[in-house]
């Protein structure tokens, strides 16, 4: 008689796919079981692990990076094995893993930008923000993006943490710059640039901005540029002014007092200028005889109650026209799906309840996958948000394995995963691989007085690792 | 955080029954799904809300109270919510209103059901994940300073 799954002798074998901070807590939620004996195999297609920590926190918010020394740990397992630059899907099917796994749990994020959905969106130098970010972020299949730099005026759509990171990149100096990991591409491109003018625009009021306070404090600390906003879009409209009384929120209260301040503030000089705006969404993108990005039209907005109480945008008939040149778009996200598995194409997320998977016919959980992190819920919340959130869907997970409800693969043993790996993607990097990139990383950075000096592109990763 | 984000975890939409169903039948409805309210909808529309309190009370004055129909004991007027409502708004409301369920609506097309429950859930994920952050940051800072 064969043991139980999930003991010393015939471990859970369970396949993760995507290696950043929600991968990361469900291998920890699943390795620390006080009794289920669990060997996690973590995929991604990249090389690297840390997913948006490496290629979407900014470079210059190096202490939330500090994060990965946790998944360091979690890495650290023997029971612990991580796959990079295998890519599920194309590499490994869900066929394959089938074969070798238990479970299989789904952490992909969300990896597309949402639409604005107006005339000129595509119009050259026009963007999605998070093209930017994965550019200035050293990410190996956006380090060949160009942008126009050259342009004065730049606006940048959302008020989201994306948005305030992108045009705090934009604001820095090169000297700012050049203390962080910013990928060396990047630098040398924004060494050059000639933005002299910077708009956030949010569609909602200065109460309802994503931003957090110390996000909009350090938009005021800039070395060489100097912030504004319009002090009539400062101003709280009597709902914003009721809601924020109802609730007494601190934070909110605070964030408003500091944007006052910022629309009182009178400028000192700095090369370059911030301007926050507020109750305006943009309507159209106006190209130039070539075709390119000139000018933005903006339609001004009035706030409304919904019957909950929640305050929402509507546009007015005023408009105005902003002469920009560059448009980065940071209106929201959505997951991509994968291929063979279910996805609710309304909210953009993997079809699940509470992590595990849902047959889209049935609406019954399919036998042995799972999902968590932004591909299960959506975009939202920091970092640790995905922890909580993993940890429900891993308690489904055992809950599962329970009632006898994994799958039952042909070959659930390390080795032959191994083998598979290798035999489709003989390239891939194991986690003493990626220790060894991040040394030299880190090594070449010394030298300059920065964090590390990132490899950007995977033939590089491969020479440094010999092969 | 917004009502959306909740929807997309919840695989089940709301439970619905017809204003002319009768309260037997509402009762098997809710037995069966194991949950505490029902949206009563025209269509796509939702045109009342009964919950199991709107049952209790029936039943306590009136034995005959099975034969009755949903429409005589549905809350009208009802509160609904939509995708974007940000859920410190909608806790509020919820909390100040002593509303337990919220049929959500997108264009006046019932697109689900968020409880009490769902939006206190929620907003204690996110607060024992910004407290986490903050906790790495710290303890990063500390580390930092030992070099």
């Amino acid at each position: 008689m064969t043991s139980p799954t999930g003991t010393p002798s015939r471990p859970l074998r369970v396949a993760i796919i995507g290696a950043g901070p929600t991968g990361f807590y469900a291998a920890d939620h699943l390795l620390n079981h006080p009794e289920v004996v669990v060997e996690v195999d973590m995929f991604d297609r990249l090389p690297t692990p840390y997913g948006l920590v490496r290629l979407g926190v900014a470079p210059d918010h190096q202490k939330i990076k500090f994060v990965t020394n946790a998944f360091d740990k979690v890495a650290a397992s023997p029971r612990f094995r991580f796959y990079g630059g295998v890519d599920f899907g194309k590499d490994v099917t869900l066929a394959d893993l089938r074969a070798h796994y238990h479970q299989i749990v789904y952490c992909t994020g969300a990896q597309t930008d949402r639409r604005m959905g107006i005339p000129g969106e595509d119009l050259p130098g026009s963007h999605p923000a998070t093209e930017f970010v994965a550019w200035y972020n050293g990410h190996p299949n956006y380090r060949d993006c160009a942008f126009d730099l050259s342009q004065e005026s730049v606006a940048v759509v959302g008020v989201g943490n994306v948005a305030v990171d992108v045009v705090r990149i934009l604001c820095r100096t090169p000297e700012e710059l050049a203390t962080t990991d910013i990928a060396d591409y990047a630098l040398e491109a924004l060494r050059k640039s000639r933005v002299k003018e910077v708009y956030l625009l949010g569609r909602r009021g200065p109460a309802q901005a994503a931003f957090t306070n110390p996000e909009v404090k350090e938009l005021g600390e800039l070395a060489d540029a100097d912030i504004t906003a319009i002090p009539q879009e400062i101003e709280l409209d009597p709902l914003s002014r009721a809601a924020v009384e109802r609730s007494q929120d601190r934070a909110t209260l605070k964030k408003v007092e500091i944007l006052r301040q910022y629309a009182r503030r009178a400028p000192t000089g700095k090369s370059r200028r911030l301007v926050l705006r507020f109750l305006v969404s943009p309507v159209e993108l106006i190209g130039d005889d070539a075709g390119r990005v000139a000018a933005m039209r903006l339609v001004r907005n009035e706030l409304y109650a919904t019957s909950t109480g929640a305050l929402q945008p509507r546009a007015t008939d005023r408009f105005e026209e902003l002469p920009v040149g560059l448009v980065f778009r940071s209106v929201g996200y959505r997951g991509v799906p994968l291929p063979g598995v279910p996805f609710n194409e309304s909210w953009g997320v993997i079809l699940n309840d509470k992590g595990r998977v849902l047959d889209p016919a049935t609406k019954q959980p399919v036998v042995g996958e799972y999902t968590a992190g932004w591909i299960k819920r959506g975009p939202t919340g920091v970092i640790g948000t995905n922890k909580p959130d993993a940890a429900e869907t891993v308690e489904c997970m055992f809950e599962d394995l329970a009632r006898g409800a994994v799958l039952e693969p042909a070959r659930p043993d390390a080795a032959a995963a191994e083998a598979l790996v290798r035999q489709r993607q003989p390239s891939y990097v194991s986690y003493a691989d990626w220790l060894k990139l991040n040394a030299i990383e880190v090594a070449r950075g010394r030298a300059q007085g920065r964090p590390r000096v990132k490899l950007t592109s995977v033939e590089e990763m491969l020479a440094a690792l010999g092969r | 955080m917004n009502i959306a984000n909740i929807l997309a975890r919840k695989g089940s939409m709301a439970v619905t029954v017809l204003p002319e169903q009768s309260i037997r039948e509402a009762l098997a409805l809710l037995a069966r799904h194991n949950i505490g309210a029902l949206v009563a909808v025209q269509g796509d529309h939702p045109v009342g809300i009964l919950s199991e309190r709107d049952i209790v009370r029936e039943a306590a004055r009136n034995e005959g109270f099975l034969a009755r129909t949903v429409a005589d004991l549905m809350t009208r007027n009802v509160i609904t919510g939509q995708p974007h409502d940000d859920l410190l708004t909608v806790a509020h409301t919820m909390t100040e209103r002593r509303i337990r369920h919220l049929p959500v609506v997108d264009q006046d097309r019932l697109i689900g059901m968020v409880s009490i429950g769902d939006v206190v859930k929620a907003q204690r994920d996110h607060y024992q994940g910004e407290v986490d952050t903050l906790q790495t940051q710290l303890l990063a800072g500390e580390g930092g300073l030992a070099h």
